[in-house]
C-alpha cells in the first residue's frame, strides 16, 4: 500500500510540473504584447521596455520557465494585469465561494440521481427507464449558460420566488453583516450566529447549484444505473434474493453497495467539470466566486490571471483524483496490484 | 497473404444486421429517436436557404424598424436586437455547431489514431513518452484547457475548432493505446510478424482495423460534449463574431435584452440543447447496440 501510494503521488508531481509548463506554453502563445497590454494604451516605448523588464519578458525563455516555476512554488502567482494585485490573493479571496456552488451542485446531483438510477436499473427496458435515460441525457447535454438565464427569467423575473443575483441581498450589510472567518459564508455565518445571512445566502445559492447539478446529474445516473445492473447478476446478490430480502433493500443496499466506487471516482471527475462550468453561470448570477473572476479576466484579456485560474483548478483536479484513487486502494486492495 | 481473421465471434463491436439488427432497435428507443433527430438537423442544416423565411437574416442585415419583435406569424421566432428574423438565423445555426463538432473530431483523430497505435504497438519508451504528455492534458478538465487556449488567441470559430481540438485528441489516444496493446498480443499478429510481414504494414492493415470500433463509438459519443463546448466558448466572446449565426453567441447577444425579450435567448438556446441531446442520444445508443457491456465515464 506504501508503495502504491508513494508512486501514484509521484506520478502526480510529475504530472503537475507539465502542467505548470503547460500553461506558461499557452501563456508564450499570446499574440500581442503582454508588456504593451500591461503598460497600458497611452504608454510610450520606453514605459513598455520598463514594464517588459518588469515583468521579466526580457529574459531568454528557459530562464522565465525556471523563475515562473519557482514562483508557484513559492506562492507568487504574478500579478493581474487588470486588478494589479497578485493573482493567487485574488483567486484565494474567490475560491470559497465557488467551491460552495460546487459542493451544493454535487449535494443535490447526487440526492436527485441516486435514486433515479437505481429505478431505471430496477426495471430496464420500461417506460420509466426510458425516461430516466431521456432525462439523464438531457442533464448532460444542457447548455448551462442558457439554463441559467431561463430560470432566472422564470422564478426571479417572473414568479419572483428566488434572489435573482448575488451572495446575499444587500439590506443585510446594515443589519446582519457578515464576519468573514473561514471565507466560506455557508460556514461563518453560523459559526457567528448570524442565522438571517445564512438563510439568505442558501436561498441566492439554490438557483446556481440546480443550474451546476444538470451535469453531475445526469452523469450520476447514468453511472448509478449501470453500475447497479452489472452487479444485479452477481452470485452475492442472487443470493441475497434467494434469502428473501425485500427487492428494496437488494438495490438500495446490497447492488448500490458495489456501485458507490466508480460514483465516488466519478464525483472526483465532475467536481473539476463542475469547477470549470460556474465560469458559465457564475457571471450570469453574479456569485462572487472564480468563474466570475475568470469571465472577467477574459473579457480584459488578463493572461496572467486566466492562467492562474486555469492552474488551480487543474491543481484542484490532479489532487481529487488523487485522493480518489489512494482512497479506492484503501478498500479495494484488487486495484494496488494493477 | 494472410488475411486478418474476423474478431472473435463474442468479442463487441461488430454491428449486428438482420433480425438482431431489428430486435437490438427495438429494445432501443432512445437510439432511434437519436438518429432521426440528428438526421433533421442535418437536413435543416443542408436545406437552410430554402427553408429559412429571411435567408439574409443569417448576415448582416438590419431593419431598424423591426427591433425585438416578440414571435408572431411572420417571425416565429421573435426578432433580434438589429431586427433579424431569429426563426432564419438558427436555421442558419444549424450549418455550423456540427461542423465544428465534425472538423473538430476530424482533426483530434488525426493526432490521437496515429500516436495510440505507436504507444500501444511498440510499448516500451516509446509508449511511456507519448502517454505521459497526454496524462498533463488530460489533467486539466477539457473546457478549461480548451478557454485557456481559446483566451489567449484571437476569437474566432478557427480558435474554437483549434482550441477544442489541441484538448480532445488525449483520450483518444488513450483509448486506441489500449486496444492496439491488446491486439498487439494476438497469436495473429504473431503471425504476421513470423511471415515477415513489415511492421507499418502489420500497423496498418492488421492492427489498425481491429482496434477502431470502440474509437467510432467514442467520436460518436462526443459530438453533442464538442457542441456544449464550442457553444460555451461561444457564448464567452471567444468564438465566432456578430454576424456569424452561432448559437452561443446569439445566446450571448440576448442576455442584454433578456428580461424584456426573452425570445432572442430562449431560441438559439433550444436548438443548441435539441442538438446536443439528440447527438448524444445517438451516440449512446450506438454504444448500446455495439458494445452492452463495456461502462463508460465522460
Amino acid at each position: 500500500m506504501i508503495f502504491y501510494v508513494a508512486r501514484r503521488v509521484a506520478t502526480a508531481v510529475l504530472v503537475v510540473a507539465g502542467v505548470i509548463i503547460l500553461t506558461f506554453v499557452i501563456a508564450r502563445v499570446v499574440p500581442g504584447d503582454p508588456a504593451a497590454t500591461w503598460a497600458g494604451p497611452h504608454a510610450s516605448a520606453a514605459q513598455v521596455a520598463a514594464a517588459r523588464k518588469f515583468l521579466g519578458l526580457d529574459r531568454p525563455p528557459a530562464v522565465q520557465l525556471a523563475s515562473y516555476f519557482g514562483g508557484i512554488l513559492t506562492g507568487s502567482w504574478g500579478l493581474s494585469i487588470h486588478t494589479h494585485r497578485p493573482v493567487l490573493s485574488d483567486i484565494g479571496a474567490a475560491a470559497p465561494a465557488s467551491l460552495e456552488l460546487v459542493t451544493a451542485a454535487l449535494i443535490i446531483a447526487l440526492v436527485i440521481a441516486v435514486p433515479l438510477g437505481l429505478i431505471s436499473a430496477r426495471w430496464p427496458g420500461r417506460a420509466a427507464d426510458h425516461s430516466i435515460r431521456a432525462g439523464s441525457i438531457l442533464g448532460v447535454s444542457m447548455p448551462i449558460f442558457w439554463l441559467a438565464l431561463i430560470l432566472q427569467l422564470v422564478f426571479s423575473q417572473r414568479l419572483r420566488l428566488l434572489p435573482a443575483a448575488g451572495e446575499f441581498s444587500p439590506s443585510l450589510l446594515f443589519t446582519h453583516p457578515l464576519t468573514r472567518i473561514t471565507g466560506f459564508g455557508l460556514i461563518d455565518a453560523p459559526l457567528t450566529g448570524n442565522w438571517a445571512m445564512f438563510g439568505s445566502i442558501l436561498g441566492h445559492l439554490l438557483l446556481p447549484a440546480l443550474v451546476v447539478a444538470a451535469y453531475p446529474a445526469g452523469l450520476i445516473a447514468r453511472l448509478v444505473r449501470a453500475q447497479v445492473l452489472d452487479t444485479i447478476g452477481e452470485t452475492h446478490v442472487q443470493m441475497v434474493r434467494a434469502l428473501g430480502f425485500p427487492e428494496r433493500t437488494v438495490f438500495g443496499r446490497f447492488a448500490m453497495k458495489l456501485a458507490w466506487n466508480p460514483v465516488a471516482a466519478a464525483l472526483a471527475l465532475v467536481f473539476g467539470y463542475s469547477l470549470v462550468n460556474t465560469f458559465l453561470v457564475e457571471a450570469i448570477f453574479d456569485w462572487p466566486g472564480l468563474g466570475e473572476y475568470a469571465t472577467a479576466s477574459i473579457q480584459t484579456l488578463d493572461t496572467p490571471a486566466i492562467l492562474g485560474v486555469t492552474l488551480f483548478i487543474a491543481l484542484i483536479y490532479v489532487a481529487a483524483n488523487l485522493i480518489v484513487d489512494i482512497v479506492q486502494a484503501a478498500i479495494d486492495p484488487r486495484i494496488r496490484l494493477r | 497473404m494472410i488475411e486478418a481473421p474476423t474478431p472473435f465471434p463474442a468479442e463487441a463491436g461488430t454491428l449486428p444486421r438482420g433480425p438482431a439488427l431489428r430486435r437490438g432497435l427495438r429494445a432501443n428507443p432512445l437510439l432511434v429517436a437519436g438518429a432521426a433527430g440528428s438526421v433533421l438537423i442535418l437536413a435543416v442544416a443542408v436545406l437552410a436557404p430554402l427553408i429559412a423565411p429571411f435567408p439574409a437574416d443569417a448576415g448582416a442585415a438590419t431593419h431598424p424598424f423591426a427591433v425585438l419583435r416578440p414571435p408572431s406569424a411572420q417571425h416565429w421566432f421573435g426578432t433580434d436586437d438589429v431586427g433579424r428574423d431569429i426563426f432564419s438565423r438558427v436555421i442558419y445555426g444549424a450549418r455550423i455547431s456540427p461542423l465544428v463538432a465534425v472538423v473538430v473530431l476530424f482533426i483530434a483523430c488525426v493526432i490521437g489514431l496515429p500516436l495510440g497505435l505507436l504507444a500501444g504497438y511498440f510499448g516500451g519508451w516509446l509508449d511511456e513518452a507519448i502517454m505521459r504528455v497526454t496524462d498533463i492534458f488530460l489533467a486539466f478538465p477539457p473546457l478549461l484547457l480548451a478557454l485557456a487556449f481559446a483566451a489567449v488567441l484571437p476569437a474566432s470559430l478557427t480558435t474554437v475548432v483549434i482550441a477544442i481540438a489541441v484538448t480532445w485528441w488525449p483520450w483518444y489516444t488513450r483509448l486506441i493505446r489500449g486496444q492496439a496493446a491488446s491486439v498487439a498480443g494476438r497469436p495473429y499478429i504473431e503471425a504476421c510478424r513470423a511471415l515477415g510481414i513489415s511492421r507499418w504494414r502489420i500497423l496498418h492493415s492488421h492492427v489498425l482495423p481491429n482496434s477502431i470500433t470502440p474509437l467510432t463509438v467514442q467520436v460518436s459519443l462526443d459530438i453533442g460534449g464538442v457542441i456544449l463546448t464550442a457553444s460555451a466558448l461561444s457564448f464567452l466572446g471567444l468564438g465566432a463574431q456578430d454576424p456569424t449565426p452561432d448559437w452561443g453567441l446569439m445566446v450571448a447577444e440576448g442576455q442584454n435584452y433578456f428580461t424584456t425579450a426573452w425570445w432572442v435567448v430562449t431560441f438559439p438556446g433550444l436548438a443548441i440543447l435539441f442538438t446536443a441531446f439528440t447527438f448524444n442520444l445517438f451516440g449512446d445508443g450506438l454504444r448500446d447496440l455495439l458494445d452492452p457491456k463495456r461502462t463508460f465515464l465522460r
